[in-house]
C-alpha cells in the first residue's frame, strides 16, 4: 500500500484503494496522484479531497515503468511488449500506443518542453523520440536502467554502477556523450534525478544516495512566481494557497494543452448515400404502415376514410426525405 | 581546470533587513510554466464566479419627494450635485455622497417636466405643465458640508410665463441659450422674458429636446408625431426629420462621438443614429420589455443607461445590440428618468415610487474603502496591488469569455418573474413572426419579397 507521511514522519494516510503499488507519480498542477500496481491497474486520486478520479485496467500486464510528461500532464507507461502507452484520467483507453522497442521497455523520460521522449529497452537500445510526429530521432546503443532529462536538456542514463550524461550541443537533437561517472564497483544504481535549478544530479543506489555536479544542467534564472529556491515560510504558505486555487480539473489533461480556448474543428458530416437514404425512407414508411387503427363506432368507420388517412400518413412520413432531396438538388 | 557550476549566494537572493521588500526575479520562458492555458482558464472561471459574488450594484435610495420623480438634471461643474423634479412641483438638490437633500425649490404649481443646469453651474432652469419657466440660484458648493440639514427653500431668480405647457428643457453645453419643448421649440436667453426664437414643423407637441455637446447650435427633438427632428439655430427653419413607426421618448447625444445620438423608443428598443445619415439606424439596441422612458450616455461615450416602463434599468454598450447589465428592485416601480454620473461610476434613476436610486455602473466594482474619521465619511482609493488584480481578472475573463462554462456564468442575470415571462413571451412571438416571414419568402417567387434590415425596418421616411 502507499502511505502518506508528514514532515515529521507521522503517517497521515494509508491509501488502500491503490493496492500493491509499483510506481507513484504526482501531477503537480492537477494535484493528482497516479499509481500503477502489480496487476497493471492505473489509478488517479485527487489528493486535495481524496476521491478516486480514474481507475483503469491497462490490459498489458505488469509494468513498473511510469512517467508523467510535465508539459501536458499525461501519464505514460512502458510495457513488457515494448509498447509505450499514454493515459489521461478521463478516458479508459490509452490516448497513444507506440511500439518503441523489440524487448521490454526498461526506462522512460520526458524533456521539459514536451517534444522529446527518451526510452530504453532491454535489447540494449536507447531511442530519442519526437512526440509531435511520433518518430525516432536518434538511436543510441546502451543499456539503461534509469533515464532523466534535466531542465536544460541533458539526458542522464544510468546502468549498473555507471552514469552517462548525454547532451545535444548543436540544438539539432543529436545527443552525444558529455560526461560519464562511474561509481564504486558493486553499487547498483536505482534511479537518477536532476535537481531543478541547480547543476546537480542525484543518484540513488543500493548503498544509499550520492550527488554529482553536472555543469550546464540546471536553469540558472529562476522565476520567483513559479519556483523560488530561497522562499521564506510565508511565501511557501502563500504559494500553496494560490496553487490550490489554481488547481486544474482533470479534464484539462490533453496531448496538446494549447488547444484550450481555440476553435474546435468542424466535423465533416458524411452525407448518406442514395441507397441509404432510400432505405431510411422505406423504413419510415414501414413504421407508419404498421399503425393500429382504432375501431370507430356509430358509422364513423368508413373504409374510404381509413384509406385516405393511411395515404396521408405515408405522405407525411415521406415528406422530410423528399424535402432534403429537393434542397440537395437546388444547392 | 576550472569548472563553472551554478552557485547562488544567499545574500544576493534574500533581503537584508526585514523592512526591505522581498526580491523578485523573472524568467518568462514558457517551458517553466506548463499548461499555461489551462491555468488561465481556471483563473477566468474563478474570476467570473467572484464577479458574480461581488455584484451588488445598489448603493442606496434617496428619499424625500412626495410624488413620482419626473425629471433629473446633473450639474456639469460639481460631481455630487444632482437635481430632481417631481410630479407635484417639488425640485430638490441632492448631495449624492451623503444621500440627503441640500436645497429644496418649491413654487411650481403642476408637474415639473424639465430641469437643466446652465454651463457655469450657477443657474437651474426648470419648466413645467403650468406654462412657466423658472430660473433658480444654485448654492455654491462649500468644501466642508455643513452638518445641519439645509432645507432652505429659495425664491426663483426669474419666472417667465408663456402660452403653452412645457414638456422639456435643455441648456446649451457652451453658451447662454436654453431651449424648451412644448407646442413648438422655443429658444430663450437667461435675461429675456420671451423666447428669442421659435421653431415649428408640423402641429404636434415636441416631447424632448437635447443640445449637441460639440456643436452649440445643433439640437435634436422628438415629437409626438413619431419623429426625430434636427435643428440648427443659425438657420431659420428646422434642418431634418426622420419619422419612425413609434414615438421616441428621449434622446441622448454621444459625448465622445457627437454626430451620433441614441433615441429611446416606445417599441422597447433604442435606436442609434448618425445625424448625418438618418435613413438608417446605426444600431438597434434590444432588451427592454416595455417602453423605454429615458436614456443617458456615460461621459466616456462607450455605454449608455436606459430606464424603462417595465421597472428595470439597463446599461448598453454604445455599439452593442444586447444589454450588458440589468438592474431591478422589488421596490422600484416605473422608471421615468435615468442619469449617468459625471465620473462614469454611478447611475441614478428616478422612478414612480418617489425615490431616486443610486447604483454602481459596474456592479462588482470595488469602489474603495469607506472610512469614517471624526464623524466624516472618507472614501479611500484602492491599493495598487488590488487594482492590478482587478485588471488581471478582467483581462483573463475577457480572453476566455466565449467558452461555454464561463459564458454561462458571465451572462447570467436574475430577472424578476414578470420580466422573465414577458421576455420569453416576446421571444416566442418574434420567433413565430420570423418563421412565418421566412416561409412566406421561401414559398414565393425568388426576389418578390425583399427583407428589410432591422436597422431600416422601423423608419418610415426621412424628410428634409
Amino acid at each position: 500500500y502507499p502511505y502518506i507521511y508528514n514532515r515529521d514522519g507521522t503517517e497521515l494516510h494509508c491509501l488502500k484503494e491503490h493496492g500493491a503499488v509499483l510506481k507513484l507519480q504526482f501531477l503537480r498542477n492537477h494535484f493528482l496522484l497516479a499509481s500503477i500496481n502489480k496487476f497493471g491497474q492505473l489509478r488517479y486520486q485527487d489528493v486535495t479531497m481524496g476521491e478516486i478520479v480514474g481507475n483503469f485496467r491497462t490490459g498489458l500486464g505488469r509494468t513498473d515503468v511510469m512517467r508523467v510528461n510535465p508539459f501536458n500532464g499525461v501519464v505514460s507507461l512502458g510495457h513488457s511488449g515494448g509498447t509505450v502507452t499514454m493515459w489521461k484520467p478521463t478516458t479508459a483507453a490509452p490516448l497513444i500506443k507506440m511500439l518503441c522497442h523489440q524487448g521490454p521497455v526498461s526506462a522512460l523520460a520526458f524533456h521539459p518542453n514536451g517534444h522529446l521522449m527518451a526510452t530504453s529497452g532491454k535489447e540494449c537500445k536507447i531511442k530519442i523520440w519526437d512526440l509531435r510526429k511520433y518518430e525516432v530521432l536518434q538511436t543510441l546503443p546502451g543499456h539503461a536502467k534509469t533515464l532523466d532529462f534535466s531542465q536544460k536538456g541533458l539526458l542522464a542514463v544510468g546502468t549498473g554502477s555507471f552514469v552517462q550524461i548525454l547532451g545535444d550541443f548543436s540544438g539539432s537533437h543529436n545527443y552525444s556523450r558529455y560526461m560519464g561517472h562511474s561509481m564504486v564497483k558493486g553499487y547498483q544504481i536505482g534511479k537518477v534525478s536532476f535537481r531543478p535549478y541547480e547543476d546537480v544530479l542525484g543518484i540513488g543506489h543500493s548503498m544509499g544516495w550520492s550527488s554529482i555536479l553536472v555543469p550546464g544542467s540546471g536553469e540558472p534564472n529562476f522565476d520567483s512566481w513559479v519556483a523560488n529556491p530561497f522562499e521564506t515560510s510565508k511565501q511557501r504558505r502563500e504559494k500553496e494557497v494560490r496553487s490550490l486555487l489554481d488547481k486544474l480539473p482533470p479534464e484539462t489533461i490533453m496531448l496538446n494543452p494549447s488547444k484550450i480556448g481555440t476553435v474546435r474543428e468542424a466535423k465533416k458530416k458524411e452525407k448518406p448515400t442514395k441507397q441509404e437514404r432510400e432505405a431510411e425512407m422505406e423504413a419510415a414508411v414501414e413504421a407508419v404502415k404498421g399503425f393500429v387503427w382504432k375501431n370507430k363506432t356509430k358509422g364513423r368507420n368508413k373504409p374510404s376514410k381509413k384509406a385516405k388517412k393511411k395515404q396521408e400518413l405515408v405522405a407525411k412520413a415521406k415528406r422530410p426525405f423528399l424535402d432534403q432531396q429537393l434542397k440537395g438538388e437546388q444547392s | 581546470m576550472k569548472v563553472k557550476v551554478i552557485s547562488r549566494s544567499t545574500d544576493e537572493f534574500t533581503r537584508e533587513r526585514s523592512q526591505d521588500l522581498q526580491r523578485v526575479y523573472h524568467n518568462y520562458d514558457p517551458n517553466l510554466r506548463p499548461q499555461e492555458k489551462a491555468v488561465e482558464y481556471v483563473r477566468a472561471l474563478t474570476a467570473a464566479k467572484l464577479e458574480k459574488i461581488f455584484a451588488r450594484p445598489f448603493i442606496g435610495a434617496l428619499d424625500g419627494h412626495r410624488d413620482g420623480v419626473s425629471c433629473m438634471a446633473k450639474n456639469p461643474n460639481y460631481l455630487k450635485g444632482f437635481f430632481s423634479g417631481s410630479m407635484d412641483g417639488d425640485i430638490r438638490l441632492w448631495d449624492i455622497a451623503n444621500r440627503r437633500t441640500v436645497c429644496q425649490y418649491s413654487g411650481h404649481q403642476g408637474a415639473v417636466r424639465g430641469l437643466t443646469v446652465s454651463t457655469d453651474g450657477r443657474i437651474l432652469v426648470s419648466c413645467g405643465t403650468d406654462c412657466t419657466v423658472k430660473l433658480w440660484n444654485v448654492p455654491v458648493a462649500t468644501l466642508t458640508d455643513s452638518d445641519d440639514s439645509t432645507d432652505n427653500s429659495s425664491e426663483p431668480l426669474a419666472v417667465y410665463v408663456w402660452k403653452n405647457a412645457f414638456w422639456a428643457v435643455d441648456h446649451q453645453w457652451e453658451g447662454d441659450l436654453f431651449a424648451t419643448a412644448g407646442a413648438q421649440v422655443d429658444i430663450w436667453n437667461h435675461n429675456r422674458s420671451q423666447p428669442i426664437n421659435s421653431f415649428q414643423w408640423g402641429t404636434d407637441t415636441v416631447i424632448s429636446v437635447r443640445f449637441n455637446p460639440a456643436e452649440p447650435n445643433v439640437l435634436a427633438t422628438t415629437a409626438s408625431d413619431r419623429s426625430i427632428t434636427l435643428y440648427d439655430l443659425r438657420m431659420s427653419s428646422p434642418a431634418r426629420k426622420v419619422i419612425m413607426r413609434t414615438k421616441s421618448n428621449s434622446i441622448s447625444w454621444n459625448p465622445m462621438e457627437p454626430m451620433n445620438f441614441t433615441a429611446a423608443n416606445e417599441d422597447c428598443n433604442c435606436y442609434s443614429y448618425d445625424s448625418r445619415k438618418l435613413d438608417e439606424a446605426k444600431c438597434v439596441h434590444m432588451g427592454h420589455e416595455s417602453a423605454v422612458m429615458d436614456i443617458d450616455y456615460s461621459p466616456t461615450g462607450r455605454e449608455f443607461v436606459t430606464g424603462s416602463y417595465d421597472r428595470t434599468i439597463r446599461i448598453f454598450q454604445y455599439n452593442g445590440g444586447r444589454s450588458r447589465e440589468i438592474y431591478h428592485t422589488k421596490r422600484m416601480q416605473r422608471v421615468f428618468c435615468v442619469k449617468f454620473s459625471c465620473d462614469a461610476s454611478y447611475v441614478i434613476s428616478g422612478s414612480d415610487d418617489t425615490n431616486l436610486r443610486l447604483w454602481k455602473a459596474k456592479a462588482s466594482e470595488q469602489l474603495g474603502v469607506v472610512s469614517i474619521f471624526l464623524s466624516r465619511v472618507f472614501a479611500v482609493t484602492l491599493h495598487p496591488r488590488e487594482q492590478r488584480k482587478h485588471a488581471y481578472h478582467e483581462a483573463v475573463k475577457n480572453r476566455y469569455k466565449h467558452l461555454p462554462e464561463i459564458k454561462r456564468i458571465v451572462r447570467h442575470r436574475h430577472l424578476p418573474k414578470p420580466i422573465y415571462k414577458a421576455a420569453s413571451l416576446r421571444r416566442t412571438m418574434m420567433e413565430a413572426e420570423r418563421r412565418k416571414a421566412e416561409r412566406r419568402k421561401a414559398h414565393s417567387a425568388p426576389g418578390s419579397i425583399v427583407t428589410e434590415p432591422v436597422r431600416k425596418r422601423r423608419i418610415i421616411k426621412e424628410v428634409e
